[in-house]
């Protein structure tokens, strides 16, 4: 079996500065790492591989930075990276990044499962991962919470819905989403980031993908963000003072004010 | 792909689940009627087995015309039917704009319905206007909520949009609206069916669900163990409201994930938060901070959570938590 874990490197905090001006996020000199829904899928696949010998490999699409949160997977137990990285890609949207992963994971050999997280910490669209799965002509099942089993071409699953979950299966090769409760992932261990530094990535751009320019960064790309605002401030809150009876008797009152009960 | 000239009409995916519409759905219903031009229809596009008694209601709640499309394989939510009949539907009537519930369903099938018809997608959407020439412009929270940003999408048809629940408020049934109601020919479509549902489990029990309810009542690391949640759980039924977590109470495994509100949990924006116990990191404010009314009732005066709290209270939420209960309950009665 042979797994593919897409990953996105996202700034470490959503703290981030807005370029009014410049009309677009700041993010330049935040610390990067590798996007935290993302762990979980990476986690979920480096689980696979030691209860039953698969190999993991990991792609990314983005700038050659990128390269370090693909040796950080490979230090955490995944076995191949893959870079795609082109200035051609830059400005890409959800959609667009999708389809330059599709034919990142098709070249980089076959696979049974494909394996992203639910969304990603900065832009939090959760398109790509249906998205891939429509480009790569593949079934999918988002948001996983866990993995009942899995062997050659067959997969079943819990999938979490918004009153429980469902169990689902299907055939592989598929795409699935995972969401945090399906684990708790490990952290990358300090002899795997030795190792890790000696593994070569490939990097792979437009050209070697073969993909139609017509369809990838900003003039490829069906949205356009034409604006970036900080959401409006929140009016200054009031605080309650007194004896908790007079408290409670305060906010009830104040709540009966504002119609909400 | 069809030409932007040749699209018209405002779409909604009117999502059911076991024969009942989706809150959300009537939520965008009656949005889109806001959003329609003169010229312009409301469709809902209803998808189900044996839901057509639910077109009148899609109707009174603001559309023109319902698509019913009615097949065995569309009985409960999957991604490949529903794509494969909505894509096929969309390319054969070509509407300016569909809307789609940011729900478990919608978050799945939009990305891969507008990857089909290579189009564009504006996800999780708080706010939805239009506008003359770009048609359809979202407002999307980015970067846990700090950030909003705007999209259009110029010249791709259908302009694709998931909206969060409550976004928009549920519109009240209108008995003397007319509409059209058609049924969809699905005959000689090729439709595939490649997930198989094999069970449903619903764990709430009947609670109200977090997107969906006016008020939540959320308990942090202050709750200080499982079964001190009978305490926001009380208070939570006495507003006919819905429980929430912080991470903290959740990864010490106090409540369940499906509980919890944050940046890697749900985000919900009811008309009342109340955060007991709950110091208020940045991974929770992304997931509540669009609340109308947040309460904050925290031991610690200096908890950030005071710094975004409409009404904050110091003081112990063993306390005043079964008070504000007592009161509440008087209040309903």
């Amino acid at each position: 079996m042979r797994i593919v874990v897409s990953i996105k490197q996202v700034p470490e905090t959503t703290e981030v500065r807005i370029d009014q001006a410049g009309n677009r996020v700041d993010t330049e000199g935040l610390t990067r790492i590798i996007n935290p829904y993302d762990t979980y899928a990476l986690e979920e696949a480096i689980r696979i591989k030691e209860t039953s010998g698969a190999t993991v490999a990991v792609i990314t699409a983005g700038p050659q930075k990128a390269d370090e949160s693909l040796r950080e997977a490979l230090a955490t137990g995944a076995d191949e990276g893959f870079l795609l990285c082109d200035k051609a890609f830059e400005g890409s949207d959800p959609m667009a990044a999708a389809y330059i992963l599709a034919r990142g994971i098709e070249k980089c050999g076959p696979y049974d499962l494909v394996i992203c997280g639910r969304q990603a910490m900065d832009g939090a669209s959760g398109q790509v991962g249906p998205s891939l799965a429509e480009e790569l002509g593949l079934p999918m099942i988002s948001f996983v919470r866990k993995i009942e089993e899995l062997k050659d071409g067959y997969i079943r699953v819990q999938r979490m819905t918004d009153e429980g979950y469902e169990v689902l299966e299907g055939p592989l090769p598929m795409v699935i989403t995972v969401v945090k409760e399906i684990n708790e992932p490990r952290l990358a261990s300090l002899k795997g980031l030795m190792k890790a530094k000696r593994v070569t990535i490939p990097v792979w751009a437009a050209a070697d993908l073969g993909v139609d320019s017509s369809r990838i960064g900003p003039a490829g790309s069906p949205t356009k963000v034409t604006k970036v605002s900080p959401p409006p401030p929140r009016g200054g809150g009031e605080m309650i003072q007194g004896t908790p009876d007079e408290q409670v008797k305060t906010l009830v009152a104040k709540l009966k004010a504002a119609k909400v009960l | 792909m069809y030409a932007k000239a040749e699209a018209k009409n405002i779409w909604v995916l009117a999502e059911q689940r076991n024969g009942k519409v989706a809150n959300v759905a009537l939520e965008a219903i009656g949005l889109s009627r806001k959003l329609a031009s003169s010229s312009q229809e409301v469709w809902a596009i209803l998808l189900g087995q044996g839901v057509g008694r639910l077109a009148e209601s899609l109707i009174q709640a603001g559309a023109d015309v319902v698509v019913v499309a009615d097949d065995p394989r569309l009985q409960a939510f999957r991604d490949d039917p529903y794509v494969d009949i909505l894509a096929h539907l969309v390319e054969k009537h070509k509407p300016a704009a569909l809307i789609i519930g940011a729900n478990s369903a919608g978050r799945s099938l939009a990305p891969r319905l507008a990857t089909r018809l290579r189009t564009g997608l504006a996800a999780d959407c708080v706010e939805l206007v239009w506008d003359a020439n770009d048609g359809l412009v979202a407002t999307r929270p980015m970067y846990g909520g700090n950030v909003l940003a705007t999209i259009v999408c110029p010249e791709a048809r259908p302009q694709i949009a998931t909206i969060r629940p409550k976004a928009a408020p549920r519109p009240a049934p209108d008995s003397s609206r007319k509409g059209r109601i058609e049924t969809a020919d699905l005959s000689g479509l090729q439709i595939r069916d490649r997930v198989k549902l094999l069970e449903v489990v619903e764990t709430g029990g009947g609670q109200v669900k977090l997107e969906e309810a006016d008020v939540i009542v959320s308990g942090g690391r202050g709750m200080g163990g499982p079964e001190k949640f009978a305490v926001t759980k009380a208070l939570a039924e006495a507003f006919k409201g819905a429980m929430g977590a912080s991470r903290a109470a959740v990864d010490a495994g106090w409540i369940p994930y499906a509980h919890q509100v944050g940046q890697t949990g749900k985000t919900v924006s009811p008309k009342v938060y109340i955060a007991c116990g709950i110091s208020g990191a940045i991974q929770h404010l992304a997931g509540m901070k669009s609340s109308e009314i947040i309460v904050a009732i925290n031991k610690n005066p200096d908890a950030p959570i005071f710094k975004v709290a409409t009404f904050g209270i110091v003081g112990d939420l063993f306390e005043i938590v079964p008070l504000l209960t007592e009161a509440v309950k008087k209040e309903a009665n």
